[in-house]
């Protein structure tokens, strides 16, 4: 795959009402909160959201450890989940560079794949170039700091949306940390293969998000999350990382969002 | 960080690549290396981003320079043979060399026929990955580098740990150190004007006494008969200009088809590798010394190595690991390369490039542990200035790795030879469990409701983390629960509505 900034070559769907949302296994079993709050957040700007019953994971574990049949028919299992012409919105830039970009060569020849791969959106893409969104601010004053997945930035071009979304908050200033574009160590099975190398790559990312001398972080990855939050918990640190749903949410709605 | 061959007729670099595991553990360990790594990546990084200040005329130009390499690569065994020709009408001698030893083999004999002892080296990757100083050395040939990288990891017994700045592991006072020990009459200094001044004086002695000098090729222009080389030293322009033997080598991949294909490509290697708008020194040689001509080599030497390349030709999505340039930007760009150093991959070329080279040269069996290494973060993809999807070619590496054996052609040595019994069934179970979404949603609610079962510790993950807190209930269990809670709301509306 070639790394492209996607978001300059898209057409955007104008004033969509209907979308999907694709929770992404993480979320399902670790970060609930940032699928419920990302269906409260699109209902709450008029949105109609559907959650199919029958989606599982995007298979990109299986794909990115080399096993292509096995996560092929993970991949073709979840295409029948979206059956209606609706964009998929997704909740994290690594799920949705496997869908929108890897299903084209994993699935290649599969009718209708590129129609498929057409409709994914991740979250914070879709709430800037296809909603237009306005945000309005009601929190306190706040600093915090931005870790976009490497997926995310590089495959889906969301580090800009994200950092976009967060210059609507009035009163949120981000701060920008030491090494920002660099990998946070996780890589799914990497991070258990080669354990001693994507510790030191999480040491040091959580080391600088101490650093920035923020209040929390945000991210629209759960997976990046998971990693570095485990490695601040570990060192005791009280710097969290919140999912981007859930901190707009909370924002827009002076801390009173449902959950 | 000598690495010594083991198996007769195998690359040495195999074994020290087999050893990548615990190669990593010694030198995450070892804070000085991490620190010199860190400092020297983050100073490389700026200095790319500054060269390229407008990012439009950067993506035209690897667009440009990709389709020079693709279209030279297509045209590749054509392009060899022209090459040939041109080089051999301009007195320049070629010769092919499958592997290394044969490689060896023909430097060696050349340097036997003109009697020479003495050998001075530009900085030549392609002369690591044949081991050459080794080989000549066993045959009583001195060899000399001349690059001050070069020089300085030979004189510490040592490899280079970065293809560009051979020494990026030392710093001034680690190189400050080594020079006092090893160069009798040093009088020690951390200035690093001093350091340089006094190994550029050990090197000028020898190359007036050098016999023969070797260096690598940047560019081989098929159509003139032209070695391009890149160099900041003057070391190059003295190797191929003094002793009256010149001997260059380099891979097939080099080889590009117009003498006007140099220009964008060379704009695009100095500047993604070390900021510099043009390198110090470009050499282009194109004839042994002529009748009226006052310096220059009697004698020039092509070498031209093979060493698994045309095994990554053969592949359609494979041969783009031959678009590479040698920048060395992905591995300043790799935030794995930034914590382990170069020599821990154990191979010639470190960093993501060697990454996806390695495999041909050394087998997938010795480098097995390589593709893995990748968090797939993309950065090297990102800043490639040839464009070579590195990230999608190390999926495709570890394909091959664990596929099963006897399945479909054979693409590349020690294919398969990664695959585990346990993995495959591991992934098959997975596999399974995601495509019917009933057994998943059950695994995961039995999941979240034994969530008081998980394990603090979880292999190597707790090691430095906490371990993954399962949720209550899953994201599936909430939206049905949200959407029944929905649907009573509504219907109680509609019976509102209807008893109206």
């Amino acid at each position: 795959m070639t790394i492209l900034n996607s978001q300059h070559l898209r057409n955007y769907p104008v004033n969509p009402k209907k979308v999907y949302l694709y929770g992404t296994c993480l979320a399902d079993t670790l970060f609930p909160d940032s699928g419920i709050d990302a269906i409260t957040f699109l209902e709450q700007q008029g949105i109609e959201v559907i959650f199919p019953m029958g989606q599982t994971c995007c298979g990109q574990p299986a794909y990115n450890s080399g096993y292509q049949e096995e996560a092929k028919n993970v991949a073709l299992a979840q295409i029948k989940e979206f059956p209606l012409d609706i964009p998929i919105v997704i909740l994290s830039g690594s799920c949705g560079g496997m869908m929108r970009h890897h299903y084209l060569d994993l699935l290649k020849g599969e009718p209708g794949i590129t129609e498929f791969c057409d409709r994914i959106y991740e979250f914070t893409e879709f709430l800037v170039n296809a909603l237009k969104i306005q945000l309005n601010d009601k929190g306190s004053p706040e600093k915090v700091a931005l870790h976009t997945s490497c997926a995310a930035r590089r495959e889906m071009g969301v580090h800009i949306t994200g950092q976009k979304l967060l210059a609507q908050l009035d009163n949120v200033e981000l701060v920008v940390h030491k090494n920002e574009s660099e990998c946070c160590g996780f890589g799914g099975t990497f991070s258990v293969k080669h354990g001693d190398i994507s510790g030191a790559m999480v040491n040091d990312k959580s080391d600088s998000l101490v650093e920035a001398d923020v209040v929390r972080y945000i991210s629209a990855d759960n997976g990046c999350m998971l990693n570095i939050n485990g490695a601040l918990e570990y060192k005791k640190e009280h710097l969290r990382g919140e999912h981007i749903a859930s901190y707009l949410l909370s924002r827009v709605n002076d801390s009173t969002g449902e959950g | 960080m000598a690495v010594q061959q083991v198996n007769a007729g195998e690359s040495k670099y195999a074994e020290s690549a087999r050893n990548f595991r615990s190669n990593v553990k010694r030198d995450l360990a070892n804070a000085e290396l991490r620190g010199n790594f860190r400092g020297a990546m983050d100073y490389l990084m700026d200095k790319r981003k500054n060269a390229f200040p407008d990012s439009d005329e950067l993506e035209t130009l690897r667009e440009q320079c990709k389709l020079i390499k693709q279209r030279c690569l297509a045209k590749l065994p054509h392009l060899l043979e022209q090459l040939e020709d041109s080089l051999t009408k301009n007195g320049i001698k070629v010769h092919w060399a499958e592997t290394i030893d044969e490689a060896n083999g023909i430097i060696a004999q050349l340097i036997k026929d003109k009697n020479g002892a003495t050998v001075v080296k530009g900085k030549s990757m392609v002369s690591e990955e044949t081991a050459l100083n080794d080989y000549l050395e066993e045959r009583n040939i001195e060899c000399l580098e001349a690059d001050m990288g070069e020089f300085i990891v030979q004189l510490a017994k040592e490899h280079p740990s970065h293809i560009i700045i051979p020494a990026i592991h030392k710093n001034k006072e680690q190189v400050a150190d080594l020079f006092a020990e090893k160069i009798p009459g040093f009088e020690r200094t951390n200035d690093v004007d001093k350091l340089i001044n006094e190994g550029r004086r050990v090197l000028r002695d020898k190359f007036k006494n050098a016999d023969v000098g070797i260096t690598g090729v940047n560019f081989a222009v098929a159509e003139t008969g032209t070695l391009c080389l890149v160099e900041n030293e003057g070391n190059g322009q003295m190797c191929t200009a003094v002793p009256d033997l010149h001997i260059a080598i380099t891979g097939i991949e080099k080889v590009v088809e117009y003498l006007d294909d140099v220009p964008p490509l060379l704009s695009l290697l100095t500047r993604s590798a070390t900021g510099q708008t043009i390198s110090t020194y470009f050499n282009m040689i194109t004839k042994p010394r002529q009748q009226d001509e006052k310096d220059g080599p009697e004698e020039v030497h092509l070498v031209l190595l093979d060493n698994g390349r045309s095994q990554a030709f053969a592949d359609e999505e494979l041969r783009q690991t031959l678009q590479c340039i040698r920048c060395g930007a992905c591995m300043n760009h790799c935030p794995v390369y930034t914590r382990i150093g170069g020599h821990a991959y154990g191979t010639v070329y470190p960093g993501p490039i060697g990454k996806i080279i390695s495999p041909h040269m050394l087998g997938l069996e010795a480098t097995k542990d390589l593709p893995t290494a990748s968090s797939m973060c993309g950065a090297c993809g990102e800043v490639c200035p040839v464009k070579i999807p590195i990230p999608k070619l190390l999926q495709r590496l570890r394909q091959e790795s664990v596929k099963p054996k006897g399945d479909g052609p054979q693409v590349m040595k020690g294919q398969g030879s990664n695959r585990s019994t346990i993995e495959a069934m591991v992934w098959k179970v997975w596999s399974l469990m995601h495509s019917y979404s009933t057994i998943y949603r059950m695994s995961m609610w039995f999941g979240t409701r034994l969530r008081g079962l998980m394990p603090a510790k979880i292999g190597v993950w707790t090691s430095v983390r906490t371990a993954p807190k399962l949720a209550p209930k899953t994201l599936h269990e909430r939206v049905n629960a949200r959407n029944k809670h929905a649907a009573k709301k509504i219907s109680k509306q509609g019976n509102q509505h209807g008893s109206r």
